[in-house]
């Protein structure tokens, strides 16, 4: 990797201006920590939400970058999308289109039939490689994993292709090493959350996490190591709040704002906000075919989500699993306006949770909505009435 | 008008129409009698392998489209809204939702329950859909994954170690479906059976390729949004059968009829003109008159491609090694069918070259985002590459309140304006 420190704020600073910094990093759309990268000559690869195997872009000495859309105004990208269409897929093409986030290669994946169109959409627009990583869709058949190994080798030879680095088998260990310590502390941090919420809001867990998404592994891991001893030692008490899991943040991101809000409703002691950073569930082996070892990760190692098919994971059994071994008492269920699988998923979430007696709030988010009071007060009504159940 | 053109002009949408309601009555037969049907989809519906097994096919786009087309769309939407689904999804599911809560009843019959459903990755929407039937009756659900071109002109071909890669994925699927077949149907796999529906397929394939071709000729052969739809029903519901490789060898000799004799569609032929996007289905006549009332004719549409599953390419399976060649057809067609949705621009601006088309007309919809969500910077690529005339106009398939007669005329009405004054600072008539 890299020589090159993108986000140095935060060094030698106390918990709370090391969570500040994380927030004013996550808000900037200026995305500084990638445009450091960039002026110490390191090349960007861009992947839309949900998973991508990073592993694979950071063993050719190049920066993955989530893209995840933002609260801008698509300017220039509103003219190229007609209207019914969410906003994490006109705001991400705003990233690029006003020279936000510079990239050498962008890639999207099948979560969607919106998702999908961005390799065209934005192919047509740059000069750079665009295209579609064919994550399988049946992830029950025997044939899978083989099939996945097979695409990403054809991703090694693009990556290489467009950073002119060669990728080693040994460089591809090297990075699942430092993926897998990265994926342990994230999930050190979520045991914190599902334990002892009270030491860690969910705005602040979700900027520690979201910061992965935006800089090299290895200085997301220096600054999780630094920040979870903090945590521990925060001292601050329980409070007399409802457990809750909020689902509906794996690919559009709700404004900061309101996941703030929502956090001083209740604890949030799990939630499935940006998934595709803590998809991989458990370390990945680092010998071996390492391709390989990525692709049974990435089918038999993995969380779940509204964009996922697999006969395994009934979502809603998913999502009342978090729920119980969460301890939540309640479930939050949000979509972004106008998220095909997201809004269907919500049906599916609600009658399974009717049916087992959960008590759900539900609600549509946009990234760049503005005003929350509305929604506050009804989620505080929802909470209050649980707490006087 | 002579004997011989009274037969055969217009026996494409009589025997088509005839068709269609002889396969609703045989569903409904089966409704009755509680045999369960296969549940597919247009793009990759695997019809030639299904009919080995006897199961009655059953297209629910082709169910919804059609309570748009009777006007009764907006009841089953309203009911499978109340059961929860947001007004903001696709209107072909809710329409199917509310027709599995009403017993699989239709305006044009009753349709079976499903026993299984296989279905292709081509719209992701697909995929949600079949886990809706998944959750509401424990069928088996098998994905039969397709991966598509990865990017624009990014296609691969045999021989290329990532085509043999997605060969071999949808082969082994393939055979995996087999064995599920067997034991939803109570049936043994017949592969002679598979050759002899795959020939029919194969017949399909070659009549519906060369019926697309013969609307080159001015005026052109058919209308591709009124005629092609009653085409596509064929295609669809019948691929795999001996009726429906007759329909399209008796349609092609209709067709090349009239490109012999001069014969065009209904209406005069002023301005030859491409669709992109799915038809409006809930004012579908009157959506194409529109058009047709200006002198304006569709002589192309990608609705003919991707909703074909790819079959415009006319792709010929090979019945000696027939399970490595419907992996192999399954590629090209589906491959197909989503790049005439991703990554359409180059074959559009292919097609008003070859059709000699004199406008575009662009029709994104609220309930589909897999043919919506590129059309506007598609046509913008359009416009930067050609000088061609283009409408955008936004409406729907099925919901009737975002269709707005009135704004769409006066839009359709300005496209015609430019259309005339193009013609006229060219020189034409």
């Amino acid at each position: 990797m890299r020589d090159v420190v993108t986000f140095p704020d935060w060094r030698d600073r106390p918990l709370d201006e090391v969570l500040y910094e994380c927030r004013e990093l996550i808000e900037d759309t200026d995305f500084p920590t990638v445009s450091r990268w960039r002026e110490a000559g390191g090349k960007v690869i861009g992947h839309f939400q949900v998973y991508f195997p990073e592993e694979i872009a950071h063993a050719a000495g190049a920066l993955p970058v989530k893209i995840r859309g933002a609260p801008i105004e698509p300017t220039q990208a509103d003219s190229r999308f007609g209207s019914y269409l969410c906003s994490i897929v006109k705001t991400s093409l705003e990233l690029a289109l006003s020279g936000r986030i510079e990239m050498e290669l962008f890639v999207t994946h099948p979560i969607c039939d919106a998702a999908r169109n961005l390799a065209g959409v934005f192919g047509r627009n740059f000069t750079y490689p665009c295209q579609i990583l064919y994550l399988p869709q049946n992830a029950n058949s025997g044939h899978a994993a083989t099939y996945l190994r097979g695409e990403y080798d054809r991703l090694t030879r693009l990556v290489e292709q467009v950073t002119g680095a060669t990728v080693t088998e040994d460089g591809l260990r090297h990075s699942i090493s430092v993926f897998n310590r990265n994926r342990a502390l994230i999930r050190t941090l979520y045991e914190t959350k599902r334990r002892r919420p009270w030491l860690v809001s969910m705005d602040e867990a979700y900027v520690l996490v979201a910061a992965g998404g935006l800089m090299p592994r290895e200085e997301h891991n220096e600054l999780l190591q630094a920040v979870l001893p903090m945590l521990e030692s925060r001292g601050t008490t329980p409070k007399d709040r409802i457990r809750v899991v909020f689902e509906g943040g794996f690919c559009e991101q709700p404004p900061l704002d309101l996941i703030r809000a929502i956090g001083r409703s209740c604890y949030v002691v799990d939630d499935d906000l940006l998934i595709g950073l803590r998809w991989i569930l458990e370390d990945i082996p680092e010998d071996g075919d390492p391709l390989a070892a990525l692709a049974e990760a990435y089918l038999e190692r993995s969380s779940y989500s509204p964009v996922q098919h697999d006969l395994r994971k009934p979502k809603e059994k998913m999502l009342l699993d978090r729920i119980r071994e969460a301890d939540a008492r309640a479930a939050i269920v949000t979509a972004a306006k106008m998220c095909e699988p997201g809004l269907e998923e919500q049906v599916t979430y609600t009658h399974a949770l009717d049916e087992s007696g959960v008590p759900y709030f539900v609600s549509e988010f946009e990234e760049g909505m503005t005003s929350f009071e509305h929604l506050e007060i009804q989620l505080e009504t929802f909470v209050e009435n649980l707490l006087f159940d | 008008m002579t004997t011989a053109t009274h037969d055969i002009v217009g026996r494409g949408n009589r025997d088509g129409a005839q068709l269609f309601r002889d396969w609703y009555a045989d569903l409904t037969r089966a409704a009755e009698e509680d045999r369960g049907g296969a549940y597919v989809f247009v793009m990759g519906s695997l019809a030639e392998l299904l009919r080995t097994f006897d199961l009655p096919i059953v297209f629910p786009e082709i169910n919804s489209l059609q309570t748009a087309v009777r006007h009764v769309a907006a009841e089953y939407l309203n009911e499978a809204e109340d059961y929860g689904y947001s007004p903001d999804i696709c209107g072909y599911v809710k329409a199917d939702v509310a027709t599995q809560l009403r017993g699989g009843q239709l305006p044009m019959g009753r349709i079976p329950k499903p026993s299984i459903a296989v279905y292709t990755n081509a719209c992701n929407t697909y995929i949600k859909w079949a886990e809706i039937w998944e959750r509401m009756y424990g069928i088996p659900t098998f994905t039969l994954d397709v991966p598509g071109s990865r990017a624009a002109g990014a296609q691969t071909w045999p021989g290329n170690q990532d085509f043999e890669n997605d060969r071999r994925y949808v082969a082994a699927q393939l055979r995996e479906l087999i064995p599920l077949l067997e034991q939803v149907s109570g049936r043994s796999f017949d592969i002679d059976r598979l050759r002899e529906c795959m020939g029919h397929a194969n017949v399909m394939a070659e009549g519906w390729k060369r019926a697309l071709e013969l609307n080159r000729s001015r005026p052109a052969t058919f209308n591709a949004l009124s005629d092609g739809t009653i085409f596509l029903g064929v295609a669809n519901g019948l691929r795999g059968t001996e009726e429906g490789a007759r329909y399209f060898t008796e349609l092609v000799e209709e067709l090349e009829y009239k490109s012999e004799h001069g014969i065009g569609t209904i209406s005069d032929e002023i301005y030859r003109l491409i669709f992109v996007g799915v038809p409006c289905y809930p004012i579908f006549r009157r959506f194409n008159e529109l058009f047709t009332e200006l002198g304006g004719t569709f002589i192309h549409s990608t609705y003919l491609w991707f909703a074909s599953g790819g079959s415009n390419l006319g792709y010929q399976y090979d019945l000696a090694d027939p399970l490595e060649s419907l992996a192999e057809g399954l590629l090209y067609g589906v491959r197909d069918a989503m790049d005439s949705m991703f990554f359409q621009n180059h074959a559009i601006e292919n097609m008003i070259d070859e059709f000699a088309a004199d406008g575009v007309v662009y029709h994104p919809i609220k309930s589909c985002r897999t043919v919506s969500t590129g059309l506007a910077d598609n046509r913008r690529a359009l416009m930067e590459a050609r000088d061609v005339a283009s409408l955008f106009i936004e409406s729907d398939m099925m919901d009737q309140r975002v269709v707005s007669e009135a704004q769409l005329k006066n839009r359709i009405d300005a496209f015609f304006e430019g259309l005339a004054s193009r013609r006229l600072q060219s020189g034409g008539n």
